[in-house]
C-alpha cells in the first residue's frame, strides 16, 4: 500500500500540486488520470523521488520515502518497478542485457540464473526471440513489453507506468493493459498508472483518482465514474460527441 | 561532481564501462588523431623549411622546430581541442539524449547512482587512454614531417633525422602528457555536466552539445596558459 499524504509541489512559484491526499491499494490497478497538463506524471515523479516534494509525505507501508536519505530511498527503489513513457529502454543495451541490468547490478546471480530470470520475465510478456534485438529495433508496442519485463524482473512490490498506452493502437494498447493487470494480480503488487485513455479506464481501473489542476477532485472506481457528478471528471470522461451522444442515451 | 565520485555500486560493472568507454571515447579516436597528425607534422616542417630560408641557418633546426611545436603544443593541445569536438559532443548528445528520453530517471528509479555510473567511467577512460593518443600524435606527426622531407626535397632527410634528436627535452613529454590529463578531465567533465543537465528536447540537446564543446575549448586554452606557466616558467 502507498499513502500520500498532503503532498504539495511547486515549481518557480508556481504551484503544481496542492495537498493531495490519496491512497493505493495492494494488488489493484490504481489509476490516476486527468487532463493533459494536469500534474499526474509530477505525482507520480513525486512519489518515486524524482522530483523533491515541497510539502506533505508518501509512505510505502508505513516507511516515509520524503524523510529518507539517499541510502534509505536506494532501498525501497529497488522494491519499485517502473514503465516510463517512452519505455526509457538503454539505447546501448539490446533487449536481453537490458531486462537483466537491474540483476547485474544488484545480484550476485550467475550468468545463468540471470538469463533464466530474463527470459522468464520476456516470456511473461509474451516476447520470444528477441533477446539480441536493440531498441531501435522493436516497435512501440514491443518496447513497452521489454520495459514492463525490466520493471518486474528483481520482483517488485510496486509498480508504477506512466503513460503506458501512448502511441500505442487501441488493440495493443488494451494488450498492454491486460498484462499491467495479470502481472499486479499475479504478483500481488500495488499497480499505480497515469493514464488518460477512457478505455483503459473502464478496463481496468479498479481505483481511480481524478486530478484537475493539480488537485484531487475525485476517487473511486470505474463503475461509479460514469455516475459522477463532478463537473471536471464529466467534461473529461465524456469529453467526445460519441460519448456525450452516449451518455444522453443511457440517462 | 560529488556524486559522480561517490563509491561505486558494484566496481565490476563500472570497470566494464570503463573498458567500453575507453572503446568508444579513445580507441575510436585514434584514426582521426593520425591522420590529423601527418598532415600538421608535414605542414609544420613544410612552413619552418620555407619561413627559414637563411644561410645563418642550420638546416637541422627544421626538424628541432617541428619535433618541440609537436611536442610542446600540437600533440596535447591542438589534440586536445579536437577531442573536445568530437569526444565532447558525442558525450553531451549522449547523455542529454538519456535525460530526455527518461534513461536517466530509469537509472535513478533502480537505485543506481546515475551520475556516477555515466560520467565516472567516461573521466577515467579518457584520462587513461588520451596520453597514448597524445603519444601517438607525436610520433605519427614526427613521420609526417619526414614524409614531406621525403616527397618534396625540401631538405635533405639526414637533416631533418638529426635535427629531431638535437638537444631533445624529455621533460617535455611529461609536459605534454600532464597537459592531456588534464584535458581529458575538463573535455569528459564539462561535456557531461551539460549533457546531465538538459531540460527539453532534441533542440537542447543539440545545444548542450555546443556548449560543452565551447566551454571544454576555453577551459582547455586557460589550462594551457596556467600549466605552461606552472611547468615551463
Amino acid at each position: 500500500m502507498i499513502k500520500v499524504e498532503n503532498l504539495i509541489k511547486i515549481f518557480s512559484g508556481v504551484t503544481v500540486l496542492e495537498d493531495i491526499s490519496v491512497t493505493f491499494d495492494k494488488g489493484k490497478t490504481n489509476l490516476i488520470i486527468g487532463r493533459s497538463g494536469s500534474g499526474k506524471t509530477v505525482l507520480m515523479k513525486c512519489i518515486v523521488g524524482l522530483h523533491e516534494v515541497d510539502g506533505g509525505s508518501v509512505f510505502y507501508n508505513d516507511r516515509n520515502f520524503v524523510s529518507m536519505d539517499f541510502r534509505e530511498r536506494k532501498e525501497i527503489r529497488r522494491e519499485i518497478g517502473m514503465l516510463f513513457q517512452g519505455g526509457a529502454l538503454f539505447d546501448s543495451l539490446n533487449v536481453e542485457e537490458n531486462v537483466m541490468f537491474p540483476l547485474n547490478m544488484f545480484t550476485e546471480m550467475s550468468f545463468e540464473e540471470k538469463l533464466e530470470r530474463t527470459n522468464t520475465c520476456l516470456r511473461r510478456v509474451d516476447l520470444a526471440d528477441v533477446n539480441r534485438l536493440y531498441p531501435g529495433e522493436l516497435s512501440g508496442g514491443m518496447k513497452k513489453r521489454v520495459a514492463i519485463a525490466r520493471a518486474i524482473v528483481e520482483n517488485p512490490k510496486y509498480l508504477f507506468c506512466d503513460e503506458p498506452n501512448s502511441g500505442l493502437d487501441p488493440k495493443t494498447a488494451l494488450v498492454i493493459d491486460d498484462l499491467i493487470s495479470e502481472i499486479t494480480h499475479e504478483y500481488d503488487i500495488t499497480t499505480v498508472i497515469n493514464t488518460h485513455d477512457m478505455n483503459s479506464v473502464m478496463e481496468i481501473g479498479e481505483k481511480v483518482v481524478f486530478i484537475h489542476e493539480g488537485r484531487k477532485e475525485w476517487e473511486g472506481t470505474r463503475e461509479e465514474i460514469l455516475d459522477a457528478d463532478n463537473e471536471n471528471l464529466n467534461d473529461f470522461v465524456f469529453a467526445s460527441n460519441f460519448a456525450k451522444k452516449i451518455k444522453s442515451l443511457t440517462a | 561532481m560529488g556524486r559522480v565520485f561517490s563509491r561505486p555500486e558494484k566496481s565490476k560493472i563500472y570497470l566494464q564501462q570503463t573498458l567500453r568507454e575507453i572503446e568508444t571515447l579513445g580507441l575510436n579516436s585514434v584514426g582521426i588523431v593520425i591522420i590529423i597528425s601527418v598532415f600538421i607534422g608535414a605542414v609544420i616542417t613544410l612552413q619552418t623549411r620555407y619561413n627559414l630560408e637563411s644561410s645563418w641557418i642550420p638546416l637541422y633546426l627544421i626538424g628541432l622546430t617541428a619535433r618541440d611545436t609537436l611536442l610542446l603544443e600540437f600533440s596535447s593541445t591542438m589534440v586536445g581541442l579536437i577531442l573536445a569536438g568530437k569526444v565532447g559532443s558525442n558525450i553531451a548528445s549522449e547523455i542529454g539524449t538519456m535525460r530526455i528520453t527518461e534513461q536517466i530517471d530509469a537509472l535513478e528509479m533502480m537505485g543506481i547512482n546515475s551520475a556516477s555510473y555515466l560520467i565516472l567511467p567516461k573521466i577515467l577512460a579518457s584520462m587513461i587512454f588520451n596520453p597514448f593518443l597524445t603519444l601517438i600524435s607525436m610520433f605519427v606527426g614526427l613521420i609526417g614531417g619526414w614524409l614531406a622531407v621525403v616527397f618534396t626535397g625540401a631538405l635533405p632527410t639526414a637533416d631533418y633525422i638529426y635535427g629531431i634528436q638535437y638537444l631533445f627535452v624529455p621533460f617535455y613529454i611529461t609536459y605534454a602528457l600532464v597537459k592531456t590529463v588534464v584535458y581529458a578531465f575538463i573535455i569528459t567533465s564539462v561535456s557531461a555536466f551539460y549533457g546531465y543537465n538538459v531540460q527539453g528536447g532534441a533542440l537542447e540537446v543539440g545545444r548542450s552539445s555546443t556548449r560543452g564543446v565551447v566551454y571544454s575549448s576555453i577551459l582547455i586554452l586557460l589550462a594551457d596558459l596556467v600549466l605552461t606557466q606552472m611547468m615551463l616558467a
